[in-house]
Formats: C-alpha cells, structure tokens, sequence
C-alpha cells in the first residue's frame, strides 16, 4: 500500500483521533478496513523510540560479476539496514510488503520497536523492488514463493556474513508482513533443508493464505470504478480533481495532517472510491516490479526486446504501459509460462496452488516456531482463509478485531505483541 | 611554458574524450542485435494520462537528478551523517529550531506580499514568540500556544497571483523544483541576503566572513539533516515520476491556484 499512501502525502502524521466506542478492550480506533489500511496507525499511538539508534547501511554485492542495465546504474547492490547492540542479542531478519524497500516506514518502526527491546535487527527489501530484481533475484522473475524463498536466504546469508564478526547472536528470527510474511513462511522451510540459521521463532503478519486468491481480491477493487480498470486514468484524475478542490473549500494551511485526518472524517472518497485507490495504488507498485523484470530479463514484455535504455530515456510510457496491465497478464503471459518452460507439465492449477501457504501445511503445523498476526477485517483475506490460520495455528494465531491490512501494525499493542513473540 | 602545459591537457582532455566515445561505440557496437517491439504498447492504452506534469526538459532534469544523487551520495550526505554522529541530539534539535525561526521572516515577507492578513499576524506571533520565549529560536513555544506554522515563498506568492508553476525543473543540490518555484527561490534567497548584510552580525568581528560562511553551511546542513528524502532509494523504477507528481501536485494545491474544471 505504500505508494497509496504516497498519494495522499500521508507519511506524514496524524491527529489523535477520537477513541473508538467499540467495548473490545481494543484501543486501535479506526473501524473500516479500507480506510486503516490507508491512514494507518495515528502518530499519538505509535510508541516513542530513542531518537539515536545504532544503525549501518549494509551494501551487499550478491552477484558481483552481474553487469546492471544502464538505467538501473543506482541499483548496483542491495542495501538493507541493519541495527545491533553491543551485547549478546537474538537477531530478527525483517522482510517486508510488496514494493517495500528496507527503509519502509512500516519496517523501520518494527526495527525500532526491536532495537528498543534489545534485538539485533536486518531489514532486507522486497523481492518486488527492483533493488531485489536487479542486484538479488536470480532469475530477474519475481513472484515465485519457492524462488524468492531461496534469493531472500542468500541474501540473509550475506548480511550475516558481513556482520558476523561485529556482533554476538544468541539466536536468530524471522519477521515478515504481507507478501513479506508469507515468503517467511517459504523461507523457514528451505532454513529446515539448509539450516545455516536454525531460527528460532517465525512471525507472519497479514500474511496471505493464497497469493492468488489475495491479488484476486485486490484486483476486484478497481473492477468499482466507472470503465473498470483500463479507466484507471481518468478515474485517477477525477479522485485528483477531488482532492484539490477540498482543500480549497476547506480553510486548510497545508496538505499535512490535519487535512488527511479531514479526508477521512468527513468521507471525501466513497466506499468504492477507496477500494479504487487501493487497487490503483497496487498496480501502480507492479508496475514497478513489471517493469524492472522485463528490463533485467530482456523478455520483450513491455520494453522492446534487446532495447538498451539509457539513464536519461523517458520511462513514461512504460509506466503507463505497465500500470494497466493487470496481475493477471503479468501471471498468464510472464510467470506461468517462465515456470512452465522450467517445470514442463507444470498446469496453471498447480502453478496457483503452489503459491499457497496450504502447500506447505504439513511443515507450518509440524513446527511450533512460528506464529502469525492479523485482523477480522483484512481485505486480503476471506472468511475461509481466516479460519484456515486460526486452525492452523492455534493459539498462536492473534487475530485481532480490526485493522485492515496493516493498518495497525505501527500500533503499540500490535508492536508489543510482536517484540513478546521474541521474547 | 603556460601555453605548452595548457596544450598537453587539452591533448589529454581529447584523447580520454575519444577513447570514452569510441568505448561507447564499442558498447552499443555489442547491442545492436534488432529490436523486436514488445508484448504490450503504449498503443493498446485508451485511457487518460495520469499523474502527468509538464516536462520539456526531461532530458536534461534526468541528468541533474542523477548528479544530485551522486552529490548526495559522495559529499551531502557523509557530511550530513558526520554532523548527526557528533551532534548531540538535543543541539540538533536546538540548530532546526533555531534556523527554522529564521524561516519565519521569508513566511512573514511572503504572506505580506499575498496580502494574508490573520496569517501575516500569525506568523508574526510565531517570530515574536519563539525569538523571545523560544530564547532566540532555540524552542518553539508558538506551536503549543496553538499558533501554527504556516510555510510561504516567492513561488508560493507569485502562484497566489495567478503566475502557472511552468515547466518542471531539477534544480542541482535544491532538487525538484519548476521555473516559476527556482525565480522563487532567487527572489527570497536575495531578500534574505539582504537582510543578513543589512544587519551584518560579525560586521565588526576580525574574519567576520567565516562566521557568515558558517552559518550558511549549518543551514544547509540542517536543511537536509531535517530531509529524509533519498534520491533513487524506493527500489521502484518510476520514482522520477512519482516525485515529479507529487511535489508539483502539492506545490499546485498550496500555492492556491485557481482549479481548472476537468
């Protein structure tokens, strides 16, 4: 969601807002699913950290002999960030969403919520960027649980081999949200095979049950808007026109906070407006990671094949080529038949299901190291698939009433929890 | 002697000139397999062009913004990261407090020159406030007073009279900016020159330039300390035009132009 967020110029922060009535005992205060997942969690209830935190930006060369498409020439190693103690401490590995980088302000907060509770942390960034595509990924293709399982686990070998001698580790854990958490999953598994680690403890937050299923439901969202997705443009504009003429009728002093928090409180955008914007703001973050992918690969998706683009070439066209492709052309036209030609007689069927937390069911129920977080209302998740983690995971399923996705995950509550599963 | 020497680097300066083109040659030499057009085109998109902002100078915008990356990379911000290693916190916090303080007189000028009555007495409020109570800036009292900020320029005054932004412009070190928010910032830059030599605080101190150079230095060393903004660091290969986007939509928004109909 993060470049929705972008949208609204909402890394900024927010007001207190007004306790929520609700008699849960539950203190995070914003009822709807969509609209968490936008604003998030206001600044008045996120925890105060220390202001000065030990941290290093971590360089790391995974394929030194790669050579880097001009126009990736920024994007020559991954970088992820790394926070340590001067004792003896268990490290956490992070990962985060879709289009996150290391330096997310969701994972930063989490990093910060750890250091505070005396965790080394590494936070590594998604295999959707294209710092991952291009300087991580073996293949260039991501969106492969069991292939971005095995680049995340040599990426995490080589943060650990460059720190190593710095720090002393009593254990190590593994943390991911969304897309983030659900490639934990895949990567504990190969941890059992490779065990370089031996983690410990495994947290999956918002995680989805099925990639598929979960794109699927975001991808509905912009089935809402007038002309269906391949209007994304004009309804794109109009939510525009929207939005600045708002703050011209209101007496506001900026596009801060307080104009954010007025958004939502007096409903600017409708229930299908919102859904909209989220699925908008999904396809423009694959677009990204298209993008990125048929570059690096030179598969001829969008860019044309065997075309060198410099670092001063427009990529406009790109962009706007790209964000109206769909999850699913990127599924049936680049990932199915990539996977298909290295697996002949893979079906589509069992391409989907292999993308699943299901087909790994027996490993995730024989361990007792992993637990996962996540709320009634996450729109990534059906009703089914909510059961299936509660039954799965016991007592080490907390789900909690509301939230969205991720809304709540700067919470403190929700910060707590996550630091005491460590503990 | 002079003229040889100038001869030798001249020399020098061609032969490296030639050998990079010729490299170049050589480089695309190996790429010129032909091209096959792609699976999707821009073609098959019939729809609006979105988050879209005027830029003829793509080119040439693109080139400063890598610079920028790279003056950030190799001198801005090692400097800056110095400054927050050996800076106390609580100083760091002092230093902003007391620059953006400062800040207020080119707020106040320009919410004059806008003829904006209650915010001009606001801001004056702020200055007054802060400059005495805040002990010369170093705190920001005005704010819990409940006299909120409220941030103006010359881009900012030239758009409340009706001036468009123009075109997009990368400006080096600065960043994102567009014609009409770069004579801006000459315009307050220069007023703020102006007022520096009008008072001219080490006017009577012995090597009194190097204080002045001092003080401009730390601001701009605070500027970025208080920026978290890192050039190419999303990991998403469009981020030329989501910033593009969005510091023009907000700089639109803000400077209260007049709102075309859709």
């Amino acid at each position: 969601m993060k470049h929705l967020k972008l949208i609204f110029i909402a890394c900024l922060l927010l007001l207190p807002v007004p306790g929520h009535a609700a008699d849960d005992g539950y203190g995070y205060p914003i009822p709807g699913s969509y609209e968490a997942s936008i604003i998030g969690t206001p600044a008045s209830l996120i925890p105060e950290f220390p202001a000065k935190i030990r941290t290093r930006e971590l360089v790391l060369h995974i394929f030194p002999d790669r050579q880097v498409p001009p126009i990736f020439f920024y994007e020559d190693a991954l970088h992820c960030t790394f926070a340590y103690q001067k004792q003896k401490a268990p490290l956490v590995f992070l990962i985060g969403g879709a289009g996150a980088n290391d330096r997310t302000s969701n994972l930063l907060t989490m990093m910060k919520a750890f250091y505070q509770a005396g965790f080394h942390v590494i936070t590594l960034p998604s295999p959707s960027t294209s710092n991952f595509i291009v300087s991580a990924s073996q293949s260039g293709v991501p969106g492969d649980l069991t292939e971005d399982a095995n680049d995340l686990y040599r990426a995490m070998e080589a943060a650990w081999k460059q720190v190593e001698g710095d720090i002393e580790v009593s254990s190590f854990n593994m943390a991911g949200y969304s897309l983030g958490a659900t490639q934990a999953a895949f990567v504990a598994k190969l941890d059992g095979e490779r065990r370089v680690f031996n983690f410990r403890r495994v947290l999956m937050i918002n995680p989805s049950v099925s990639l598929y299923n979960s794109v699927t439901r975001i991808e509905n969202m912009l089935k809402e808007i007038p002309g269906g997705p391949k209007k994304q443009g004009v309804f794109f504009n109009r939510m525009l026109t929207k939005f600045s003429q708002y703050y011209h009728y209101g007496n506001f002093v900026a596009i801060n906070e307080n104009f954010i928090y007025s958004i939502y409180a007096e409903k600017l955008f409708s229930h299908e407006e919102t859904a909209g914007l989220i699925g908008l703001s999904y396809r423009i973050g694959l677009a990204g990671m298209v993008f990125s992918s048929d570059v690096v690969t030179n598969s001829g998706y969008v860019v044309p094949k065997n075309r060198v683009l410099s670092p001063n070439d427009s990529l406009f066209d790109y962009f706007l080529v790209s964000s109206h492709l769909s999850f699913f052309d990127y599924f049936n036209e680049y990932l199915y038949p990539y996977f298909q030609k290295q697996r002949p007689g893979l079906t589509k069927q069992e391409y989907i299901a292999s993308l699943d937390l299901r087909s790994i069911e027996g490993y995730l129920k024989s361990s007792a190291k992993f637990g996962v977080m996540t709320n009634e209302n996450d729109f990534i998740l059906t009703k089914a698939e909510l059961d299936y983690l509660r039954q799965l995971f016991g007592e080490r399923a907390k789900i909690y009433p509301r939230g969205g996705h991720l809304g709540n995950l700067e919470y403190k509550e929700n910060l707590a929890y996550m630091v005491a599963f460590f503990k | 002697m002079m003229t040889v020497t100038r001869c030798r680097v001249g020399r020098t300066i061609l032969a490296l000139m030639l050998s990079l083109s010729f490299a170049g040659c050589a480089a695309t030499g190996m790429n010129t397999r032909p091209e096959i057009p792609p699976m999707h085109s821009i073609d098959e998109v019939r729809d609006q062009r979105f988050a879209d902002v005027a830029d003829p100078w793509e080119g040439f915008n693109r080139r400063i913004y890598r610079f920028n990356f790279y003056f950030d990379k190799y001198l801005f911000l090692p400097v800056v990261n110095s400054y927050e290693f050996i800076t106390p916190t609580f100083l760091q916090e002092r230093i902003s407090s007391f620059y953006n303080n400062i800040g207020e007189v080119k707020n106040l000028t320009n919410s004059l020159f806008q003829l904006k009555g209650t915010e001009s007495a606001t801001t004056l409020g702020r200055f007054v406030t802060n400059s005495t109570v805040g002990l010369g800036g170093l705190f920001d009292p005005a704010t819990k007073f409940g006299l909120e900020r409220h941030d103006e320029d010359f881009g900012k005054t030239l758009g409340y009279w009706g001036a468009g932004s123009g075109p997009y412009l990368v400006l080096p070190i600065f960043g994102p900016s567009s014609l009409r928010d770069a004579g801006g910032l000459a315009v307050d830059t220069g007023i703020s020159y102006g007022i520096y030599t009008g008072i001219d605080p080490f006017g009577s101190v012995n090597y009194g330039y190097l204080y002045d150079y001092g003080i401009v230095a730390l601001d701009e060393i605070d500027a970025r300390h208080q920026q978290s903004f890192r050039y190419y660091e999303s990991g998403y290969p469009f981020e030329y035009y989501m910033v593009r986007f969005f510091i023009h939509e907000k700089r639109e928004i803000e400077s209260g132009k007049p709102l075309t109909a859709e």
